[in-house]
Parts: C-alpha cells; sequence; structure tokens
C-alpha cells in the first residue's frame, strides 16, 4: 500500500476483497426497495428508538452495505418496529421488512471466529 | 356361513380405515390441548353446551346457514350434499333396522340396502321409506349438478373466485362426485333386476333394461359405487374434505369456551383442518384489489397445514380481518396467521435492555392520561385537535408520550413478537400505573388495542379518543355547532373489527356533521392499506387497496372522509383526492368555528352599543 502518511486504524479497516456481501444480496433480493434508499436519514429523524437509545436507521444501512454483520446485530436488536420510518420515507422503503430480513437471516453469515 | 359379496371390500376397508385415523388424530390433538382447555371439556361435556353444539352442528355443518345468507343456490348446494347425505344414511340405516328387526345390522347392509333386499317392501311404511330414499338420493344429485356447474361458473353462485385445488382435493373431490351419480345407477339397476326399487329407481331400472343388458352390469355398478365410497375414505386425510368431522369436533370445543392461543396447539390444528376451502374468504379479501392472490386465509390455512408455508405468504397480509366475519365455519382465521407467525419469529425478539424508566411526575389534579401513539405523532394535526380540546373542556392531561416514549408494542404483535412486545408493555404499564391516574386515551386504534387487552391495568379505563370525546359532550364539557358538512366515515381494522368500536364515533359525528351511511361499513368495512400487520407488500400495492376503497367512497361525493386512525388518515390522505380528517379534528373544527361565531357575536353586540351611545 502506498504510503500517504496516514495512519490506519487496523479495527475500522473494511477490506473490500474480504468483503462479505451475501446478507446485502439477501436482503435486497427480498425486499428490492430496499436498492433505492437516498440516504436521505427521514427514517432516523423520526425514530421513536432514536428517542431513547443511540439507533441509527441510515447507519444500518450502512453497515449492512459495508458487511458488519456484529455491529449490525447489536444495532438492528433496538428497532421497536413501529412504522414510522416506512410512513416518512420518500422512497416508499418498506423498511420493516428489512429489518426483519436481517433479524432473520444475520445468523447464517456471522462471522465464525468473532 | 354365508359370506357378503366381495364388492363391499373397498367401502368397509376405507371405512374402517378413516374411523381408526379419525380416532387417533382427534386423540393426539386432545391430547394437545392445555390444562385449562382439557378441563373446560371435562366440565362442560355434559352441560347444555353440548346441546348448543349440537344444535350449531346441525345448522351449519348440515344446513349450512351462514352459506345460505350469502348466496340460497351456494346454500343450497352444501345443504344437499351434506344435509342430503346424512339423511340418506340415517334413513338407510332405520329401513335396514326395520327390515332385519335389528340394530346390529353391519353398515355395509344399509349401505348398500337395494342389493341386499331384493324383494319389494308390502307395508306403507316401507314404502314410504323407499320412496323417502328415491327423493333424498334425488337430492343430492341435485347439489352434485350444482357442483358440477360451479367448478365451470362460480358467478352464479355469488363467488367471484373458486379456491386452485391440490392432488388430495382432486381425487376426493372427484370419488365425491361420482358416489352418488354411481348409487342411483347402481340402485336403478338393480330395481330392474330384481324389481324393488321405488318410484324413480324403479322406472330408470325399467328404462335402463330396455337397452342394458342389466345383470351383467348389476355387479360392476355395485363395484363402483363402494370404491368410489372407499376412495373418498382414503383420500380424506390428504384432502379439505377432512373438514367434515373435524369440524363437528371444532364446534364442540368452541361452544365449551375454547378458542385459539398464542402457540400452535391441538385446537390450532383442529380449526386448521376445519377449514372447508370454499374460497368465500376470496372475495373479501382486499389483497385481491392489488392482484395479489395466494396469500389469501384459505391459502394460509391450507399451507400450515401442508407445512409448507413462506414467510412470503404468512406475513402478506394485512390482518385487517374482513375475511372473518364472513367464514362459514368460523374460523379464527387472525389468531390462527398469528399463532403462524408467533412460531415464525420465535427466536428473533428483542430484549430492549436500553428501556429505562424514570421518574414519574403527575400532578394529583391530573384527570387523564393522554397517550397519542407513534403514528398520530406523524399526524400532529390530531394532537394538535386534542390539545384544544382538552383546553376547551377543561381537562387537566398528562401527554404521555410528548417526547421520549416507547411504542405500544402492537406493531411487534401484528408481525408476531410477543416476547419483544411485553418488553414494551411492561415498559410503558409501569409508567401508567406509577402515574395513579384512573383513565386513558389514546388517539390511535393500535395502540387502544393493546393497552385494553394485553397491557392488565386494573382500575384503569382506556378509552379510544372516540368514546372519551362522546364522553365528554354528554357530560356537557364541549359544545356542539353542527356543521353543514356531508362525511363518511371510514372504519379502522382495528378500532372497528378488532375492539368491536362502530357506534361512538357515530354518535360523536352525529353530533357536528351529516353522516352518509355507506355499503361497506362496519364489519364489512375496508382497510385502508396502510396496515403496519403486513410487512410483505409493496407500497404500489397499498396504494392499489386504498384507491379502490376511495373509489367507493367518492361516489357518495362527501365533503370529508373521517377515521378515527392516524395510520388510515395518513394513508388516505396521501392521494389527495378527498379531504381527510380525524373525528378529533372535525370536533375541534367545530369549536373553533362556533368560540369564532361567538366572539363575532359578541363583537356584534359590542359594535351595535358602541353605534347607540
Amino acid at each position: 500500500m502506498k504510503d500517504f502518511g496516514f495512519s490506519v486504524i487496523k479495527q475500522r479497516t473494511i477490506d473490500y476483497d474480504q468483503f462479505d456481501g451475501r446478507l446485502l444480496n439477501e436482503v435486497l433480493e427480498m425486499e428490492p426497495s430496499f436498492k433505492v434508499c437516498l440516504s436521505c436519514g427521514g427514517c432516523t429523524a423520526t425514530c421513536s428508538a432514536a428517542d431513547l437509545v443511540s439507533f441509527n436507521v441510515r447507519r444500518m444501512n450502512l453497515l449492512l452495505r459495508r458487511g458488519e454483520t456484529v455491529e449490525l446485530e447489536t444495532e438492528i436488536q433496538k428497532c421497536m418496529l413501529c412504522g414510522k420510518c416506512m410512513l416518512v420515507c420518500p422512497r416508499g422503503i418498506n423498511l420493516r421488512n428489512v429489518i426483519m430480513l436481517i433479524k432473520k437471516s444475520i445468523h447464517k453469515y456471522k462471522p465464525v471466529n468473532l | 356361513m354365508k359370506f357378503p359379496p366381495s364388492f363391499i371390500l373397498p367401502f368397509t376397508i376405507g371405512l374402517l380405515f378413516i374411523s381408526c385415523f379419525l380416532v387417533i388424530i382427534v386423540g393426539i390433538w386432545i391430547s394437545e390441548l392445555s390444562k385449562i382447555d382439557k378441563s373446560r371439556i371435562v366440565h362442560n361435556i355434559f352441560t347444555r353446551k353440548s346441546l348448543l353444539a349440537i344444535r350449531e352442528t346441525f345448522s351449519e355443518s348440515l344446513l349450512h346457514r351462514k352459506i345460505f345468507r350469502k348466496n340460497p343456490v351456494l346454500g343450497y348446494m352444501h345443504m344437499s350434499l351434506a344435509f342430503g347425505w346424512f339423511l340418506l344414511i340415517v334413513v338407510g340405516h332405520i329401513e335396514a333396522y326395520i327390515h332385519y328387526q335389528s340394530f346390529s345390522v353391519p353398515a355395509y347392509k344399509a349401505i348398500f340396502m337395494r342389493y341386499f333386499i331384493t324383494q319389494q317392501s308390502i307395508t306403507l311404511s316401507g314404502k314410504i321409506l323407499a320412496a323417502s330414499m328415491d327423493l333424498l338420493l334425488l337430492f343430492v344429485l341435485s347439489g352434485v349438478v350444482l357442483a358440477y356447474y360451479k367448478r365451470m361458473n362460480s358467478r352464479m353462485f355469488g363467488m367471484k373466485k373458486t379456491t386452485q385445488l391440490k392432488t388430495g382435493d382432486r381425487i376426493a373431490l372427484t370419488a365425491l362426485w361420482l358416489i352418488f351419480p354411481l348409487r342411483f345407477l347402481a340402485e336403478s339397476v338393480s330395481a330392474g333386476v330384481h324389481h324393488n326399487g321405488s318410484i324413480i329407481s324403479q322406472p330408470t331400472g325399467h328404462l335402463l333394461s330396455s337397452f342394458l343388458p342389466i345383470q351383467s352390469v348389476e355387479m360392476p355398478l355395485w363395484w363402483a359405487y363402494s370404491g368410489a365410497l372407499g376412495l373418498f375414505f382414503f383420500a380424506l386425510p390428504v384432502s379439505r374434505y377432512m373438514h367434515i368431522p373435524v369440524e363437528v369436533v371444532m364446534i364442540f370445543l368452541r361452544n365449551y369456551g375454547i378458542k385459539v392461543q398464542k402457540r400452535i396447539d391441538g385446537y390450532s390444528r383442529i380449526q386448521i383442518y376445519s377449514c372447508s376451502r370454499c374460497g368465500i374468504c376470496l372475495d373479501s379479501c382486499q389483497m385481491t384489489h392489488a392482484a395479489i392472490k395466494d396469500t389469501q386465509s384459505v391459502y394460509a390455512l391450507k399451507h400450515i397445514r401442508n407445512r409448507k408455508i413462506t414467510d412470503e405468504k404468512l406475513f402478506n397480509c394485512m390482518l385487517c380481518g374482513r375475511c372473518q366475519p364472513d367464514c362459514p365455519v368460523g374460523l379464527e382465521l387472525n389468531s390462527l396467521r398469528m399463532t403462524q407467525r408467533i412460531e415464525s419469529t420465535k427466536e428473533y425478539n428483542s430484549s430492549y435492555e436500553y428501556l429505562k424508566n424514570g421518574k414519574v411526575n403527575v400532578s394529583p389534579q391530573t384527570e387523564v392520561i393522554y397517550f397519542a401513539g407513534c403514528m398520530t405523532h406523524l399526524t400532529p394535526a390530531i394532537i394538535k385537535s386534542m390539545k384544544e380540546i382538552f383546553a376547551v373542556a377543561d381537562v387537566k392531561y398528562w401527554f404521555m408520550d410528548e417526547d421520549k416514549t416507547a411504542c405500544c408494542g402492537r406493531p411487534l404483535m401484528q408481525i408476531g413478537q410477543y416476547n419483544a412486545a411485553q418488553k414494551l408493555i411492561d415498559h410503558n404499564r409501569e409508567q401508567i400505573l406509577a402515574s395513579g391516574v384512573k383513565k386513558l386515551v389514546v388517539s390511535c386504534p393500535i395502540c387502544y388495542k393493546v393497552f385494553k387487552e394485553d397491557y392488565a391495568l386494573p382500575g384503569i379505563t382506556v378509552q379510544h379518543h372516540s368514546e372519551y370525546l362522546l364522553n365528554l359532550i354528554t357530560d356537557r364539557r364541549l359544545p356542539i355547532n353542527k356543521m353543514p358538512l356531508r362525511i363518511v366515515y371510514h372504519d379502522p381494522c382495528e378500532l372497528g373489527r378488532g375492539s368491536g368500536i362502530y357506534l361512538q364515533p357515530r354518535l360523536l359525528l352525529d353530533e357536528y356533521v351529516e353522516l352518509i351511511p355507506i355499503q361497506n361499513e362496519k364489519a364489512s368495512a375496508y382497510c385502508c392499506g396502510g396496515s403496519l400487520a403486513n410487512i410483505k407488500i409493496k407500497m404500489n400495492e397499498r396504494t392499489q387497496i386504498r384507491d379502490k376503497a376511495l373509489e367507493e367512497y367518492c361516489n357518495y361525493e362527501p365533503d370529508i372522509l373521517a377515521t378515527a386512525c392516524p395510520l388510515c388518515k395518513k394513508t388516505f390522505a396521501k392521494s389527495r383526492i378527498l379531504p381527510v380528517h380525524d373525528i378529533a379534528e372535525i370536533v375541534c373544527m367545530s369549536i373553533t368555528k362556533s368560540a369564532e361565531i361567538s366572539s363575532k357575536t359578541d363583537s356584534e353586540i359590542l359594535c351595535k352599543n358602541v353605534a347607540i351611545k
């Protein structure tokens, strides 16, 4: 790797050669509406759970797309499935289904050594 | 010893098989019931409830009264097959008992009586019985003809759609369709040979003998009839016709007070097997408005029974409950789907450990706890109206979920996550009880249902705002100013079919506006399409369902579409076809108007006074 004079924090490194996109692909296949997310953050702004705890639906999207399944699993548990995000979404994404799909499938794709 | 003819074998073996099968399977299901349900059976079996169950079995399983109400031709078809067949068996046995002068006549001798009793009856009662057997067979045959025709044209029977069949159903259906024509032919041919029939079989026998070698076709026809019966009995466990015996068991258990629990048990299996797959639920299902045709209750129950239910089908239902009142068997369709949803998601319940209850500071004068609900927070006009109403009526209230409050738990429950929902319920419940206030007013029917049914709030009255506002009017705490507006009221699913509140919103609206009665209201009201219970439906499909409902509402040309649910309001409002308002907004509108009028009158009086001076 070329040295640009910056240090790299090892834990935050995402190696795209090692990227595991299986969960992402499964979710996008089962809920194609999630493909059109524009990360506006409307969901996060209205979220009932985010009122009570540090929870960010948009971040969940990011974790999913980065393949960070361990953090994603912890995050996803916070959702109360109230459905407000779905109603404010300008793209009409079926977010409750996205959450349930992740909840149901995540254990299949979690790294075993962790 | 004389052996019976061999053609009775298919029937006898079939009957033996199905009897053993039913005893074993019903035994297993009953053993799977909870202890409380088992004790319900023991306590009620020798009471009036058993008589009521017998009456219900007679009126629903045999006469099919509910189907008659839906469509008389469809009702007649079911009644002629069920009641006609039942009478054939009963009268046939009576005839056999009289002839053999004994009650220990084997079943085959009664079923194939015209084969065994070759001489004609000489007594009047014998002649009457024989004639009534012929007429009963004709009655059943008329039902079979209608059934043939229904497969080709279901619309004549008041049904837009009919269910798709699977192999087991096809075999049993073919056997059922063949049983009665074959019986008629066999009896007629025997009548031709032995001159033993009655008013219909005898002339038919004579007619057949004119062009058929009836002596040589007699035995094959009895074989065919017995074979069709045997085939029907063997196909019964893998076909929808299992509903015939299981429905009777279900009716008895239901009369003993047994209900579908929140887990799969013997009773939920009995209900699943009681589905006759008549397809009447298909017609009332709004999913068909969005061309979704494979997730309806009838298919969900079929897939659950065959253990082939997928999440795509299980969760693609709005749980609006519109199919439930139409079900002629009276199945708890929503609860059955819920048990399956609970099973399907039981491993994924969150623990919500982050929920921490703070101190509740509520003044002792507080009259009411107001819980708007998540959805109401997205329709702030409702909250604004409620606040104004509280101010006008001078009600001291605590706005429980004004800021940072957990969801009520119902959306989780609708997905089957009862354990997760319980955490939210416990959290909110603690706060409600700590407040010491004795009345909880809720603006969202989704929250209302869960507060009412699952929160266990002793001494606390839970009211939807429609009930509460009506109470305020009765107590003369709110002014009434009738507005010249024509209004169509949309019953929210969770408030109407879900909680049985149809009257209060109507009484309330009657005070303020002109309410137009519509065709699909109350128990048959439409769902708005926005239901949180469906996590699989696409947004454009929701829109199609919504637009179809709006289409009907627009026919009445209302000034406003009123509803009592923030989610329904939000769903309908997006269409921009009709102005949509919650009943709280309408009440508030009227109050503001009357305030304007009174302030106007005050200022007019003031002006006049000034002018006089």
